[in-house]
């Protein structure tokens, strides 16, 4: 194993050389770790090699690629577009409706296909119903890093609701197969808007709840605050993106930024990290940007539920996809930051080519940057503040 | 042996063992209770039901958990330390148990009456460390070391104030004994040493707030004693996978879980028999006797048990720093003011 | 700020957080809980419920088009052409059936539920059930095999088939060897040994 070229500032004890009171210099070796591929709070089959100082820090090191299920490669071997749907569906699993919706939101700027405005209505309550639906699973899961298991629970237990209406609407719970190209597979059922509007109001007072249980929970606070900071400039370099990258203080959202679909009619902010509790792009910063989030996304289901349009939600799809030759990238903003799919066209029914630039497998590239340094304990919270979903880190 | 002579027979070695075994009975007893009781403590904090498919809403399932436990192929990792790691379960209840010979059950029962009751406990609750430590180092498990380090250090931190909260109830009674303690806390609930034992009333007045301080810090350590969440860092299971007890499995595991469960009452018993009357009645004469008495003691005891499982399942974990901070920076320095201003009012 | 305001505030902040997570934890302890008692109880799912597929094989026309649209090729379709002399009857859509269905398998431990194949299907006879329990301890009973047809059915379509084949290809060879110039040829003769 290479040693880390430069250790951190904040690493304190030197490595090698420690005094002994007799004058006698005793040698301390660093120890070499295995976090995962089965460790509770790697998130999936992330292995991360950690070298340790005692419970300090030195280096970790990702390995990637437990989960790797050639998503590229099989999408260029399809028969059709339509066909790759279900296995985008399969790459951040935890938000399969953003994944499906980068994907044939490439393919329709590629043909130029005008999308029907109620579509994009639905397509905006869905996509923001996800990433509710995300963020709990992060908030959760992070909860349970920091050892308080109870906010999971609830997390979860919020998530069920949503996925109800998923279920309802399109009959999957997980993998939804929803946004078509040029439209999605099914209209809105009936009840769905008295449904949703329900879950709003019901979930506003739970964000309250779980605020006062977790976020603002003292040992909470005194856990993440400090922790893990990610400067702006260390997250733009990095290409961080997300809450990730909003949780160093970086006006950044593409939904607002580059914007597609009608996100520009509703009115909602973006979320930044302020530093209220520590410095700004620690863990807790990122931790809140995803609890505001949450109330950003209720806002803008709202509002797109109040004045979603009539109109066929099938008109737009295409009898045959068949783009012209070409390529292109579309990005779009997921719970987890940009998704773009870089997409070439040789004017086949298929794929030439499709590369999926993820927003975890980017995000967890800065792990060893900010993790050296802390110590054990603060290693999990970092990963879990990264937000990775491994199905996406390695496709 | 005050329950020979209660009970009319006659002391050999047959009735003293068959005695000092009675507190296994009660420890194999409470930790079926208990694990049925946190199991759904839990789960219904968490709006879930637990359990509900082994018997009537799942009381059997601690019996199945144990039978399970019996059944399981005791595993030892190739490179382990084979004597200490077998040994290592063992120690930690033994170290347990030990604390329980001197814990008044009731008026009529105490498995050792001796003089020095919470000094003795002290010293073998220390054993547990070892117990830990052992199981760490033997598992050749860097996880596990991790673990067993973290442990010794936090129960050596939190033995410091848990000794001194101890010693400012000692200060008040005037007595290591336990049984003592709590007769000196008999005739009700204004006798409780936590709200300032049977002083005249000035002084009652002046030393209540530093009583119920300690009180209050004793829980504190002791949950860290018992290494429990928040202070629940030597398992850490979303850091550690699940510390010093990540390689045993089937018995020996079961024997770190019963002795964790053992600890926890026992803690809570030397709280209750230090500030919350032990085993009187909260109501005077009435409602006592020795079997009343052993009632009003697991009561009180289960009732912190409860508090502990209530706290387990609200908070997040400390890190290790700031355990250490808690512990030297926080409880210890309000508990020399404790110990300085109960002095003082007991002297006036 | 004084670092001995910062103490005190710190463990303020500390007890009155910690005060307040305890009282939404009991609060909790008294509130219905949420449990499903799974094989006990069981949630009505929605009508668009994607799970187990069925294949009404009666209404099947053997298009082959929910086998071309499976990503993961799940469904294994194999036909064999009727002659004239048989009639396979329509569909309940209307659609009449020219192709034996010998062989309709669908592997549903490869399914992955996506729906796909219910789309194209012309007569709508394959569909997704809200049937979700159904595992088994052989993984080849996963594959289900929706064709009814008994092997000597097979045997005889088959039979008819070749021979049906046969004959075409004679007569396309009869046709080759044919004087060329009768392209629009009128409906060739039809052979006495063809039963009626």
């Amino acid at each position: 194993m290479d040693q880390p070229k430069a250790l951190p500032t904040n690493y304190v004890t030197q490595p090698d050389k420690i005094a002994t009171s007799k004058g006698k210099t005793v040698r301390t070796e660093e120890m070499i770790i295995n976090m995962g591929p089965q460790h509770p709070s790697t998130h999936g089959v992330l292995r991360l090699e950690i070298i340790v100082d005692g419970e300090i820090i030195v280096d970790a090191i990702p390995h990637i690629g437990y989960l790797h299920r050639c998503f590229e490669k099989h999408a260029e071997h399809m028969t059709n577009y339509q066909q790759v749907i279900p296995y985008a569906d399969r790459m951040d699993y935890v938000a399969s409706m953003n994944n499906d919706w980068a994907f044939a939101l490439a393919i329709e700027r590629m043909m130029k296909i005008e999308v029907p405005e109620r579509v994009e209505y639905i397509r905006v309550i869905m996509a923001e119903l996800q990433r509710i639906a995300s963020h709990l699973v992060a908030l959760g899961t992070y909860g349970i890093d920091a050892g308080a298991f109870t906010p999971f629970l609830y997390c979860f237990r919020d998530r069920e609701e949503i996925l109800d209406l998923f279920e309802m609407t399109c009959g999957a719970r997980l993998l939804y197969n929803y946004i078509w190209v040029g439209g999605v597979s099914h209209d809105l059922p009936q009840g769905f808007i008295e449904q949703a509007k329900e879950f709003c109001t019901y979930f506003k007072p739970k964000i309250k709840e779980f605020n006062d249980l977790l976020t603002y929970n003292e040992i909470f606070i005194k856990r993440t605050a400090h922790v893990g900071v990610l400067p702006r400039d260390v997250a733009i370099n990095y290409a961080c993106s997300g809450p990730m990258l909003r949780g160093s203080g970086v006006h950044w959202d593409l939904r607002r930024d580059d914007p597609y679909s009608v996100y520009h009619k509703f009115e909602w902010e973006v979320q930044t990290g302020k530093g209220e509790v520590g410095t700004v792009g620690d863990c807790w910063d990122r931790h809140i940007v995803r609890v505001r989030e949450m109330e950003q996304s209720v806002k803008i289901i709202e509002q797109a539920l109040a004045s979603i349009p009539e109109g066929n939600v099938q008109s737009a799809i295409p009898k045959r996809i068949r783009p012209e030759p070409g390529d292109i990238y579309v990005r779009t903003e997921t719970p987890r930051g940009e998704l773009g799919f870089y997409v070439i066209s040789d004017g086949s029914g298929s794929f030439y080519r499709v590369k999926a630039r993820g927003p975890a497998f980017v995000n967890l590239s800065v792990l060893p940057e900010i993790s050296r340094g802390a110590m054990i304990a603060d290693l999990t919270l970092i990963v879990g503040s990264v937000d990775i979903v491994l199905g996406e880190v390695d496709r | 042996m005050e329950l020979l002579q209660h009970i009319g027979l006659e002391q050999n070695l047959l009735t003293i063992v068959l005695v000092s075994a009675l507190p296994l009975v009660f420890i194999l007893l409470y930790a079926l209770v208990t694990l049925y009781l946190e199991m759904k403590v839990s789960a219904h904090i968490q709006d879930r039901l637990a359990y509900m498919r082994t018997g009537w809403h799942g009381v059997l399932q601690p019996f199945a958990d144990i039978l399970k436990l019996l059944q399981k192929e005791d595993t030892v990792p190739a490179a382990a330390d084979r004597f200490l790691f077998k040994l290592a379960p063992f120690v930690v209840f033994a170290g347990t148990y030990a604390g329980f010979a001197a814990i008044p059950f009731s008026s009529a029962y105490i498995g050792s009456n001796i003089n020095l009751g919470v000094f003795f406990i002290i010293a073998a609750s220390s054993l547990v460390v070892i117990g830990i430590l052992m199981g760490g180092w033997a598992s050749n498990n860097k996880w596990s070391i991790f673990g067993a380090i973290r442990s010794a250090a936090q129960m050596v931190s939190y033995e410091i104030p848990t000794a001194l909260a101890i010693l400012i109830a000692v200060m008040i009674t005037g007595s290591l004994n336990l049984q003592e303690v709590t007769q000196y806390q008999s005739g009700g609930i204004q006798n409780w040493v936590v709200f300032g034992g049977s002083l005249p009333l000035t002084q009652k007045l002046l030393i209540l707030p530093f009583t119920l301080l300690t009180f209050f810090i004793l829980f504190i350590a002791s949950i860290a004693e018992v290494n429990r969440t928040p202070f629940d860092l030597p398992e850490a299971e979303s850091e550690l996978v699940q510390g010093f007890n990540t390689e045993y499995s089937g018995m020996r595991f079961a024997m770190f879980y019963l002795a964790e469960y053992a600890n926890m009452f026992l803690v809570s018993a030397v709280a209750v028999s230090l500030f919350l009357g032990g085993w009187s009645s909260p109501f005077g004469e009435a409602l006592s006797g020795p079997l009343w008495d052993l009632f009003w003691f697991v009561a009180k005891g289960m009732f912190l048990v409860f508090v502990q499982i209530w706290i387990r399942w609200t908070l997040p974990r400390l890190r290790v720093d700031q355990l250490m901070y808690t512990s030297w920076k926080v409880l210890t320095p309000f508990l020399f003011l404790c110990v300085f201003a109960v002095g003082l009012i007991l002297v006036l | 700020m004084d670092p001995v305001r910062t103490y005190f505030r710190n463990i303020w902040l500390a007890l009155s957080s910690i005060a307040i997570g305890m009282r939404i934890t009991m609060k909790h302890l008294f509130v219905p809980s949420v449990t499903v008692q799974y094989p006990d109880v069981k949630l009505k799912l929605p009508e668009r419920a994607r799970n187990r597929l069925y294949v009404n094989i009666d209404d099947c026309i053997g298009c082959d088009q929910c086998s071309m649209a499976c990503p993961v090729d799940c469904i294994t379709i194999e036909t064999i052409k009727s002659t004239p002399d048989q009639d396979l009857g329509v569909t309940s859509t209307g659609h009449k059936k020219r192709l034996h269905v010998p062989k309709f398998d669908i592997d549903i431990a490869k399914c992955c539920y996506c729906g796909l194949c219910v789309y194209p299907c012309p007569t709508e006879c394959i569909v997704m059930t809200d049937v979700y329990e159904f595992s088994e301890f052989d993984r080849n009973n996963l594959i289900y095999n929706f064709s009814v047809m008994t092997p000597a059915e097979v045997e005889t379509a088959r039979v008819k088939a070749k021979k049906a084949e046969e004959e075409a290809a004679a007569k396309k060879a009869a046709a080759a060897a044919a004087p060329k110039p009768a392209p629009p040829a009128s409906p060739p003769p039809v052979p006495p040994t063809e039963p009626t």
